[in-house]
């Protein structure tokens, strides 16, 4: 007969092993990060870029994490259901990459204190509920640039697919540049009030060649405008990723989102213990935002002005919506000698000047 | 300049009705002998990622066109199965193919992701071609384009003069006395699904293959279910259909172009999107106000099961 001592000390002796074995596991075993897309990943665009971030993740952590993902989740209930399950399933971190997932996420991360989440493009944050977003808008500027120096008909066009903020930077960021080397360029808007229809992007597309655009740019999901400009001989500036399988005489450059680094830096200060809540809006100078390869077409001197350029936003002495910044209507929204902050640059709301189209009334 | 303008409003219009006119045409054959298939979207999704693949693969967009078709048939030989055969509710089985279709799509899609097709040129006809704005808009366009018009031409002569024809609508309207007289309810409904899901299938190949030289997830975009609003908003007429899908297309098409003008817009254009839907609803409330216009109009049987009884 055991003492009860005795069990007692059996039974600690078992609780001590068993907490050591688990331990053991956690420090061990890797990490599982999970992501969340909105769409399929595909080979180009807003999901594949970030799938791009997280297999450059995964091979610089290589054995401290396994990542898994879940693509196509529709921004409603299901990425709730999605998002929980996730937390549930033990991954230590949670990436959502689409806006929508804002509310869903906030509700299930405070249901799992002990998960670190981090979203994409959204504005709410928690004690473990984190931010993260590029600016894109210093890519569209440079892209636009480009566009300003190589149109013959000063007619851009531009497909976009809804009038939101982060829409309306690119459109005016383009804008700016384009008309920082050619006061005469104008950029016309058609809004197609859809992320992804190619049917209607492409006929957006050739609809603003047909309007005398000879270069053309998109804020949609497909490679479809890339491809009607190239069918037609006329130039593009891609968006996303480097569209130039689609379009290889037709793109100029194009606006690539770049997650890696940033997905590799925060996974690790998670593993580290030294996360906290995070607010990441980077641009080039992180690495965030990166221009595709010049394209044949653009001659050396533009390529030159590029690189200068680029230095400079890198560098912080050139800001795309340094002031004067004058609103379709002419009223000064950003006096000479000031910079928009970033709470501004999150409300946008209106067309620079040298936008052709009106905005949609609300 | 002006005149220029309205030739390409007018181009494109005849482009993006096209897919419309075949799925809807396909479809209205379908529904005519009593049969109601909701699942154009599913079908025109399956034609579209298998024209793309045969397109692809032999380089040639008629192969396309034609395993395009065989597909949508196939997929509409599925739910002949289901509601034909064995009975199945078709609203509910069309619903699922729609939403299978789609689905099976992005599954057979994934390798074909990143390839793009050589833009397919236009057919030009010689002489014609050349007459101001008709000639660019009737005369210098994309095969398919001509080919939905000889589509529209034998389904008119098809069910308004010929003997098959007469007997197919005599199956939509009364199944019952048609199997009494001694003709094949079961087999001809048979045939006129398939017909139906090959044309979709066609519709879906046009997409893929001739309109966007690519495939994406998805590119179908809701193509299938404004083709069968279509059908209800021609009352189940051939030439309506025609006509409608230049309406529907070109309201899309006139929007892009008053936008790109940059041109006060009053219309948001989420409204003009929805036009199609509205302007079935309208019809439809308007033709079921009373019982005659509903019976001039819809196949009587349309969409009721039928079981010979011997």
């Amino acid at each position: 007969m055991l003492h009860w001592r005795g069990m007692l000390k059996i039974a600690a002796a078992l609780a001590g092993a068993m907490g050591f074995a688990a331990s053991a596991i956690a420090a061990d075993a890797p990490a599982s990060i999970c992501f969340v897309y909105i769409s399929p990943i595909g080979d180009s665009g807003w999901t594949y870029q970030h799938d791009l971030g997280r297999k450059e993740m995964e091979k610089a952590l290589a054995g401290k994490v396994t990542t898994k993902y879940v693509e196509n989740v529709a921004e409603g209930a299901d990425a709730e259901r999605v998002i929980r399950e996730l937390a549930q399933s033990g991954c230590r971190v949670v990436y959502a990459t689409s806006f929508g997932y804002m509310n869903y996420m906030e509700k299930v991360s405070k249901q799992f204190p002990k998960v670190t989440f981090m979203h994409a493009t959204g504005y709410k944050t928690g004690p473990n509920f984190g931010i993260y977003n590029a600016r894109f808008y210093e890519g569209r500027y440079l892209n636009g640039v480009i566009a300003g120096k190589m149109t013959k008909s000063n007619v851009i066009g531009y497909v976009a697919a809804f009038p939101i903020p982060e829409v309306l930077q690119g459109i005016n960021a383009y804008t700016l540049g384009a008309r920082s080397v050619n006061p005469k360029a104008e950029v016309r808007v058609i809004w197609t009030n859809s992320w992804y229809d190619p049917g209607k992007e492409r006929e957006a597309a050739n609809t603003l060649i047909s309007q005398g655009a000879d270069v053309v740019t998109n804020h949609t999901d497909s490679p479809a405008v890339v491809q009607a400009a190239e069918e037609k001989g006329k130039y593009a500036s891609g968006y996303h990723s480097d569209m130039s399988k689609y379009g290889p005489k037709a793109q100029l450059s194009s606006t690539m989102h770049v997650w890696g680094d940033f997905y590799t830096k925060a996974t690790s200060d998670v593993l580290a213990g030294t996360w906290k809540t995070t607010n990441v809006w980077g641009g080039m100078k992180d690495g965030m935002i990166k221009l595709a390869p010049l394209g044949a077409a653009v001659p050396a001197d533009v390529k030159a002005l590029v690189a200068k350029l680029e230095g400079e936003i890198k560098a912080g002495t050139l800001q795309p919506f340094a002031g004067p910044v004058i609103n379709q209507d002419g009223k000064t929204i950003v006096p000479a000698g000031k910079n928009m902050t970033d709470e501004e640059l999150g409300k946008m709301d209106y067309f620079v000047q040298g936008v052709a189209s009106k905005l949609p009334k609300k | 300049m002006q005149d220029s303008i309205f030739t390409a409003i007018l181009v494109a219009t005849v482009v993006a009705g096209t897919p419309l006119i075949i799925a809807a045409l396909g479809e209205l054959v379908t529904e005519k002998s009593g049969v109601l298939n909701l699942g154009a979207e599913g079908m025109m999704a399956v034609g579209a990622i298998a024209g793309f693949a045969a397109a692809h693969h032999s380089g040639s967009a008629i192969v396309g066109t034609l395993a395009g078709m065989a597909a949508g048939a196939l997929m509409a030989l599925i739910f002949a199965v289901l509601t034909l055969t064995l009975l199945a509710n078709q609203v509910a089985s069309g619903l699922a193919l729609s939403i299978f279709g789609v689905g099976l799509s992005a599954f057979i899609g994934k390798p074909y992701e990143s390839i793009t097709l050589p833009a397919a040129a236009t057919l030009r006809i010689p002489l014609l071609a050349d007459i101001p704005v008709l000639g660019p808009v009737l005369f210098n366009q994309q095969a398919l384009v001509y080919v939905s018009w000889a589509l529209y031409a034998a389904i008119v002569w098809f069910l308004y003069r010929s003997r098959p024809g007469l007997v197919l609508r005599a199956i939509g309207e009364s199944p019952a006395s048609a199997h009494s007289i001694g003709y094949p309810v079961i087999r001809i409904r048979y045939f006129a699904a398939m017909f139906g899901g090959a044309m979709a299938g066609m519709g879906g190949a046009f997409l893929s293959v001739f309109y966007t030289p690519l495939w994406v997830e998805g590119m179908v975009a809701g193509r299938g279910w404004i083709a069968l609003a279509l059908v209800v908003f021609a009352t189940w007429r051939p030439t309506r259909v025609l006509f409608g899908a230049y309406l529907f297309g070109g309201v899309m098409i006139a929007q892009l172009f008053v936008q790109g003008s940059g041109a006060e817009i009053e219309i948001p254009s989420q409204f003009l999107s929805s036009l199609p839907y509205l302007a079935t609803i309208i019809v439809l409330v308007v033709i079921s106000r009373n019982v005659n216009t509903i019976r001039l109009n819809s196949p009587a049987s349309l969409g009721q099961p039928y079981r010979p009884d011997a």
